[in-house]
């Protein structure tokens, strides 16, 4: 399993979010979790990528491996990518150059050789051309003043450069427009490998329109609920949560 | 996240490699003795064999001292300063007047090889191909131990030699501007300094000519309780451009010394100057055990007709900063400029910023300020905008940005603005932000580990001001930026 999470729980000071969690993923599929708003999407995304502000029991395997007691920067630098649902501005911080950095961190952390800026160059403007982006966006500061389809669209640009083997992309179609919807979904497909593992959590079915999942969970009140194919996504779609909700109350 | 405590603890473990320029250096040294009156004032006159004239600037300045108060509205603690309890006069012993390039003693020259300062000039020349060609003034305590370049310079027609030779071989200049802009009793430190100065740097670049190689002085102060009083003072004249950088390093120690500098510039008509610092004295340790007082006046003189003078500070280093690089827009149409990165880390409190008084009509001066709070510091932003009724159509743009880094530092930003005329336009911007967790989590959800994710924000944050460095010294500033903000996150 790329990506095997085992009763995940987690809690911030008086309230629990994540209540028992079990998700399994295996490399080479496409997984959806999709959820009312306040389910624990955005903590399940935030717990896999590192964040220290939950108390945690339970396990989270990426290949085997327990991520649960690295860092963030060794998960980055083992193959874990999060895209956010809301990137960060770096005033001041040119897009290339934090990517730049990034990427020759992880390759540092991995023993690998890192990038010589030529090499860097070559491959950030051919994932920016695929992704319809300006070479004035990757001169600028990151993300700042970038409307929300640009984070969006450099978020995935990251995830080109990257090459991870497990990737979460949390609400990456939130604020995207047709046709960058369009764009952002033919970069996720182009990624999609048999190495690869991908979690796209989601609020609508929109997205999976594009991009073909192999399963659909439905994540309520902390806990994976329901299971199934592709149809269960349009199912979700046209009778919405209420089911659910009803029964975890 | 528990940031603060862990930052005490890991800037404590961390002082030893923090500060690699502590060492001392071990030289045998002339030094006058402790205590401050007119003999010691005397002394210092006569070691350097001064004319009557200077040392009566000298005993007039101190006589003024006596009566001054020294001032206390700056935001710096500190217990009060006993004056008689230092040595004004410290010098290496056979060193007291200007050496051959290869007569210095092998201990001073390892003391500059070891801060990465080149002091034979074939070092530089068989330096990286193509790189500029910098001339170093190397001042060591007291006396200024060398001078490259001398003779390249001076085909330019340049003059660049320690202020204590200045005094005899240009005394025409030096009676002309030397306290012409900073008068003897303008403030009680720079009064001090005015009685008790010891040696510095000398600049003149004769009217048109560009100044052919960026010209910089390191200052090293060695020796056990002494204090440092150097005067620099450099003129550009007409339609001239000067590049200067200084450099301060200084041994860790447990005491206080004081470092009271005068800096004089003046620009005549057309001339320009950009004056840049990296400061990086000790600093002191994380509960503000030792460390230098930085109390430093640096004034420039726009008097000539579309003169520009531009000042560019990285301030990480001392105990305690007070300084204010300031510019008199005094020529029509000159212009002033000030650009400082100050970081504050472990117990250091800086007051520092920059007074541009608009005298000529149509001046311009741009402010920039980048402040950077971290551990238990105190960092504060004090800037004075004074506009004259006769400098109609005045422009002055000012922005103050501060960071402040975990939860127990501050910072202040107090501007001080004086229109006296109403055909003036003064823009003030100020933020201040807290490096957010948010951003750190990002940058380390993308593989970047912490202190570097620490760094890469703060570089972004000064980022238009390490811009206006000369390139080669810009990245040195931000590998001191670095080092002085490690350990700062926890």
């Amino acid at each position: 399993m790329m990506l095997d999470i085992r009763d995940l729980h987690a809690a911030i000071p008086g309230r629990e979010i994540l209540k028992g969690l079990t998700l399994s993923i295996p490399a080479g599929q496409v997984h959806a979790i999709m959820g009312p708003n306040g389910a624990g999407k955005s903590t399940l995304s935030q717990v896999l990528a590192g964040r220290a502000d939950y108390e945690i029991t339970g396990e989270a395997l990426m290949d085997g491996e327990s991520l649960l007691p690295l860092t963030p920067e060794e998960r980055a630098s083992k193959g874990l990518f999060m895209s956010f649902q809301y990137p960060l501005e770096l005033p001041g911080v040119p897009a290339m150059t934090f990517v730049r950095t990034a990427l020759n961190s992880q390759k540092r952390a991995r023993g690998e050789a890192e990038l010589s800026p030529g090499e860097f160059l070559k491959k950030a403007r051919e994932a920016a051309k695929r992704l319809a982006m300006s070479d004035d966006m990757l001169r600028r500061a990151l993300n700042v003043g970038f409307s929300g389809g640009e984070k969006k669209r450099m978020e995935m640009l990251q995830m080109a450069m990257f090459e991870p083997r497990l990737a979460i992309l949390d609400e990456t179609d939130s604020g995207l427009d047709i046709d960058a919807l369009r764009v952002v979904s033919e970069s996720i497909n182009a990624l999609r490998s048999p190495q690869r593992a991908m979690l796209l959590i989601t609020h609508y079915e929109r997205l999976l329109e594009y991009v073909k999942p192999d399963q659909v969970h439905v994540l309520v009140d902390g806990r994976i609920v329901d299971s199934g194919g592709p149809d269960l996504a349009q199912k979700l779609e046209a009778e919405g949560y209420d089911r659910y909700q009803k029964a975890a109350a | 996240m528990a940031a603060t405590k862990e930052t005490v603890a890991q800037v404590e473990a961390l002082e030893a490699d923090k500060y690699k320029f502590g060492f001392s250096t071990d030289v045998e040294q002339d030094l006058a003795p402790k205590g401050l009156n007119e003999d010691t004032v005397r002394y210092i006159s006569d070691k350097k064999g001064e004319p009557a004239w200077l040392l009566e600037w000298r005993l007039d300045a101190f006589r003024r001292w006596q009566v001054l108060e020294e001032p206390t509205w700056a935001l710096v603690h500190y217990p009060k300063i006993d004056y008689q309890d230092a040595h004004y006069y410290a010098a290496p012993k056979k060193g007291d007047g200007p050496l051959s390039l290869d007569d210095i003693d092998p201990e001073i020259r390892k003391t500059y090889e070891k801060l990465g300062i080149p002091l034979r000039e074939q070092e530089v020349l068989a330096g990286v191909q193509g790189a500029p060609k910098i001339a170093v003034d190397a001042v060591f305590d007291s006396v200024s131990v060398a001078t490259t370049f001398r003779e390249e310079l001076s085909k330019a027609g340049v003059i660049f030699m320690p202020i204590s030779e200045a005094v005899h071989e240009h005394p025409e200049l030096l009676k002309k501007y030397l306290g012409s802009v900073v008068p003897p009793s303008d403030n009680f430190f720079a009064t001090l300094n005015t009685a008790v100065f010891s040696d510095g740097t000398f600049v003149y670049v004769p009217p048109g000519v560009r100044c052919p190689m960026e010209l910089s002085t390191y200052f090293r102060m060695n020796a056990k309780g002494t204090g440092q009083f150097e005067r620099t003072l450099i003129i550009a004249d007409k339609g001239s451009y000067v590049s200067y950088l200084e450099g301060c390093t200084a041994p860790m120690r447990d005491e206080n010394q004081l470092h009271a500098a005068v800096v004089e510039l003046v620009a005549l008509d057309d001339a320009e100057i950009k004056y840049s610092t990296v400061q990086n004295w000790w600093p002191g340790d994380a509960e503000g055990k030792g460390g230098i007082y930085n109390f430093v006046t640096k004034r420039g003189d726009c008097r000539g007709a579309r003169s520009k003078i531009s000042w560019t500070q990285v301030e990480t280093g001392s105990a305690i900063t007070w300084k204010y690089p300031s510019c008199v827009l005094r020529g029509d149409g000159s212009s002033g400029e000030f650009y400082s990165i100050a970081v504050t880390n472990g117990a250091q409190q800086a007051d520092t910023g920059t007074k541009m008084i608009h005298l000529g009509a149509n001046t311009k001066s741009r402010i920039v300020s980048k402040g950077i709070s971290a551990g238990k510091s105190s960092n504060a932003y004090r800037g004075l905008v004074s506009v004259n009724p006769k400098a109609k159509g005045a422009r002055n743009f000012t922005q103050c940005d501060s960071l402040l880094i975990g939860h127990d530092c501050a910072a202040h930003t107090i501007p001080y603005v004086e229109a006296r005329t109403r055909d003036c336009v003064l823009e003030h911007e100020a933020t201040t932000t807290r490096l957010s967790d948010e951003q750190l989590f990002y940058c380390r959800a993308r593989g970047v580990p912490e202190e570097e994710a620490v760094a890469l924000l703060v570089n972004g944050f000064v980022r238009e001001v390490l811009q206006k460095l000369p390139m080669e010294f810009a990245a040195e500033a931000q590998k001191l930026l670095a080092v002085s903000l490690e350990g700062s996150v926890g």
